[in-house]
């Protein structure tokens, strides 16, 4: 190349290094951000639910046992229509409102059973136990189980249920 | 301190030698009909890349594999921009791939020594073809679903074992979640694991043996 054409400052290689390297940033760039917004995008989205689920006559329910209500709601996740099972637990007391324990135990979210035997609540996964009310007695938990809002309509009982 | 890591991989991995070898290599003076095979590995790469982020939603099986795709298009973000990239690119790559073995016939580059480069660049053109038949049932739409039923009808017309390879091919008579399952494991392991392995031959190929020149009155 006759030197009026060369440029005092970059050499052809090193100006091919400095475009190649500019395009390619900027095409992973194009290509790389986007598919980290479409990884995490399913996660910023919130499944809201705010309703109050009947659990049908409050005399349905013996007096000083947890008795089990399970009920599902329709839930839509991604392209899934799907039916999410939940369990709740009615404790009557005598001259008090009931109380409506959640069955999510509160250590890492297994399902806590009723043993009648022992008189308190369980979960299998990691040997936790609850009194009658909800109290932790041993095990992993850092706090009781949780209790939904209640409402009392005549004789019919109301859990208010919210998520999201 | 980033110089003397570099060196102490370097003694170890002969990074510089694979740097010369790939990026430093000779070559004849050369147009621009040559940066095809590169274009070509480029779009390749891409549809790696996009279709792996597809697999994160879409899920092959009759009752989910439309409503998925729905879903990537509408329901996740850039979900628009993976898939069509991934479609645009599927056609895309075919025509850089034939327009690149059309420049290696012109010039006649497929000659001693470089008859096996050939050889791996028609078995790559084939699995691409693959690709693209195997990946077109995947939306499992109405044109999908015809187009494989009229696909795999084709393979059906050989002689002797037509009716043999047209019920491998659907995984039974008809054309059922047994084809879409095997198409898909088609296009997402069996098929580019042949074209990995098969691309890095042709490749190690073209540094081993160099490019052609281009032709000039004498040859």
């Amino acid at each position: 190349m006759p030197s009026k054409y060369r440029s005092p400052v970059l050499d052809r290689r090193s100006f091919v290094k400095i475009v190649s390297t500019a395009l390619g940033s900027m095409m992973a760039a194009i290509i790389g951000l986007p598919a980290i917004q479409y990884f995490i995008s399913p996660a910023l989205t919130k499944t809201v639910a705010d309703e109050w689920i009947s659990l049908g006559s409050i005399d349905n329910y013996p007096m000083d046992i947890p008795t089990m209500f399970n009920f599902t709601l329709r839930k839509v996740n991604g392209w899934e229509k799907s039916s999410m099972s939940y369990g709740a637990f009615v404790l009557r007391k005598e001259g008090e409102d009931p109380v409506v324990f959640s069955d999510i135990c509160t250590h890492l979210s297994c399902r806590v059973g009723w043993d009648d035997e022992i008189n308190q609540f369980y979960c299998p996964c990691h040997a936790a136990f609850f009194d009658q009310l909800g109290n932790v007695i041993s095990g992993p938990p850092p706090r009781p189980l949780d209790q939904y809002e209640i409402k009392l309509e005549g004789d019919q009982l109301f859990i208010h249920l919210r998520e999201g | 301190m980033a110089e003397n890591i570099f060196s102490w991989l370097d003694e170890r991995l002969g990074l510089k030698t694979i740097y010369d070898s790939i990026l430093d290599r000779k070559v004849p003076k050369v147009n621009w009909w040559f940066t095809l095979g590169s274009a070509t590995l480029f779009l390749g790469v891409m549809q790696g890349i996009t279709g792996i982020l597809l697999s994160v939603y879409y899920v092959p099986t009759p009752d989910h594999a439309y409503d998925s795709i729905t879903f990537i298009m509408t329901g996740v973000q850039f979900g628009w921009l993976i898939r069509g990239m991934h479609h645009w690119g599927a056609s895309l790559i075919i025509m850089t791939a034939f327009i690149h073995m059309l420049r290696v016939i012109f010039y006649g580059a497929y000659k001693y020594p470089r008859e096996v480069t050939w050889i791996t660049g028609v078995i790559l053109l084939i699995c691409a073809l693959g690709m693209g038949f195997t990946g077109y049932l995947l939306p499992w739409n109405q044109r999908s679903y015809w187009a494989t039923t009229v696909g795999t009808e084709i393979a059906g017309t050989v002689p002797w074992m037509g009716d043999f390879l047209l019920r491998t091919l659907r995984g039974g008579s008809d054309l059922s979640a047994l084809t879409l399952s095997r198409f898909f494991s088609l296009h997402i392991w069996i098929f580019p694991a042949i074209i990995l392995t098969v691309v890095f031959t042709h490749l190690y190929l073209v540094i081993r043996l160099g490019i052609s020149n281009i032709p000039d009155q004498d040859s």
